[in-house]
């Protein structure tokens, strides 16, 4: 499936795997990947590059904020707005 | 001293290190040249700064309300322009960077800091190349410097109080906070880092474990941030053993010397996070 096509709630899916590759662990949609340790600094800067590249969008000033990938679901909530869905 | 202030930081080596240290500058408002000799690692310096800039705002680390500066990226040092202080950030030899210390402490006006930023070379000896050794003084800023507030900076014995003052002065306008160290081959941090990030690789050469079970036992088990190996892909494979062969012939300590997996990769150009692969992947382009 195009990542144009997908919903929200499959980007959360994708996201969820793309954090289980890399950090080897299943993460619920809204727990604090920042506070649990699973995210630090470097691999904060990856994920913002990864949902560019993956779903075509800038991420960009006032977006470009922890709290916008502090969780799966804010994730998946960050690309659909800026996908104008 | 204020006016000093007011000058632009010139960085000399547009690579991981001269790369960051003008991004943070910069992020604090102040202007930067950036001088390479090579246009690929000009490119590279220019595609990167702006990765660095993201990832500085995202993780909040330059002050609200300063618009970061612009970073000049150029091929030649201009002594003539209004300089606070010249940061050189060559590649970790010392032969290299002694010659790069003679030409531009030659041009450069009395009192003005000529800042070694180096993780492993004793400035002393690089004194011997600079034409007023009481303005040279030893930096090492960590990767990724932007992020890394602290600032381990080295005072050799023919370093200058007027030195030093500047350089403490600097370092605080670019919101960095310093540990003065005295001379030594290694200084604090590589002393102790690189010898155990040497032990790491070893551990994964003999097969005793696997690079992120040796990074996971030793953030889960003994709180060390990043791991030795991620923090290996960090430095950069190949500074790596360039900082360990200086402490190796300088120090005769065996845990200093390279270990074969460490030379492979670099021969295999596996650099770490700058060329994308080290111990560990990294798919995409990142800072």
């Amino acid at each position: 499936m195009s990542a144009a096509q997908l919903s929200g709630q499959d980007v959360e899916t994708e996201v969820t795997e793309f954090l289980r590759t890399k950090v080897k662990q299943t993460v619920a949609p809204d727990e604090d990947l920042f506070a649990s340790g699973l995210v630090a600094s470097m691999f904060a800067m990856e994920l913002v590059v990864h949902l560019e590249q993956r779903y075509g969008v800038a991420i960009l000033g006032s977006d470009l904020r922890l709290d916008n990938f502090r969780t799966v679901r804010a994730m998946g909530a960050l690309v659909e707005r800026l996908r104008g869905a | 001293m204020a006016d000093r202030l007011e000058g632009v930081l010139v960085v000399l080596g547009a690579g991981v290190m001269g790369t960051a240290i003008a991004v943070t500058a910069a992020g604090h408002g102040r202007r930067v040249v950036l001088v390479d000799v090579d246009p690929a690692a000009r490119d590279r310096a220019r595609g990167r700064m702006d990765l660095h800039l993201r990832h500085a705002g995202l993780l909040g680390a330059f002050p609200d309300g300063v618009v970061p500066a612009a970073v000049e990226v150029v091929e030649e040092f201009d002594p003539a322009a209004d300089v606070v202080a010249v940061v050189e950030a060559v590649t970790e030899r010392a032969d290299l960077k002694a010659k790069v210390i003679a030409d531009v402490s030659a041009a450069l006006p009395p009192g003005v800091p000529l800042i070694s930023n180096t993780s492993s070379i004793p400035i002393d000896e690089l004194a011997d190349a600079a034409m007023r050794p009481e303005d040279l003084v030893g930096t090492h800023f960590m990767n990724p410097a932007y992020l890394i507030r602290q600032v381990e900076v080295v005072r050799g014995p023919r370093t200058g109080d007027a030195a030093m003052a500047a350089v403490a002065a600097l370092l605080a306008d670019m919101g960095r906070h310093a540990v003065v160290v005295r001379d030594s081959p290694g200084f604090v941090t590589s002393r102790l880092l690189h010898p155990m990030i040497n032990d790491a690789a070893r551990i994964v050469e003999e097969g005793v474990a696997a690079a992120d079970d040796v990074d996971a036992l030793m953030q889960g088990c003994l709180g060390h941030r990043t791991g030795p190996l991620r923090t290996a892909d960090l430095i950069g494979l190949d500074n790596l053993v360039d900082a360990l062969l200086v402490l190796h012939e300088r120090t005769g300590d065996d845990r200093a010397r390279p270990c074969d997996l460490l030379l492979r990769k670099v021969r295999d150009g596996d650099l770490g996070r700058k060329s994308g692969r080290g111990f560990y992947d990294y798919e995409e382009a990142l800072s």
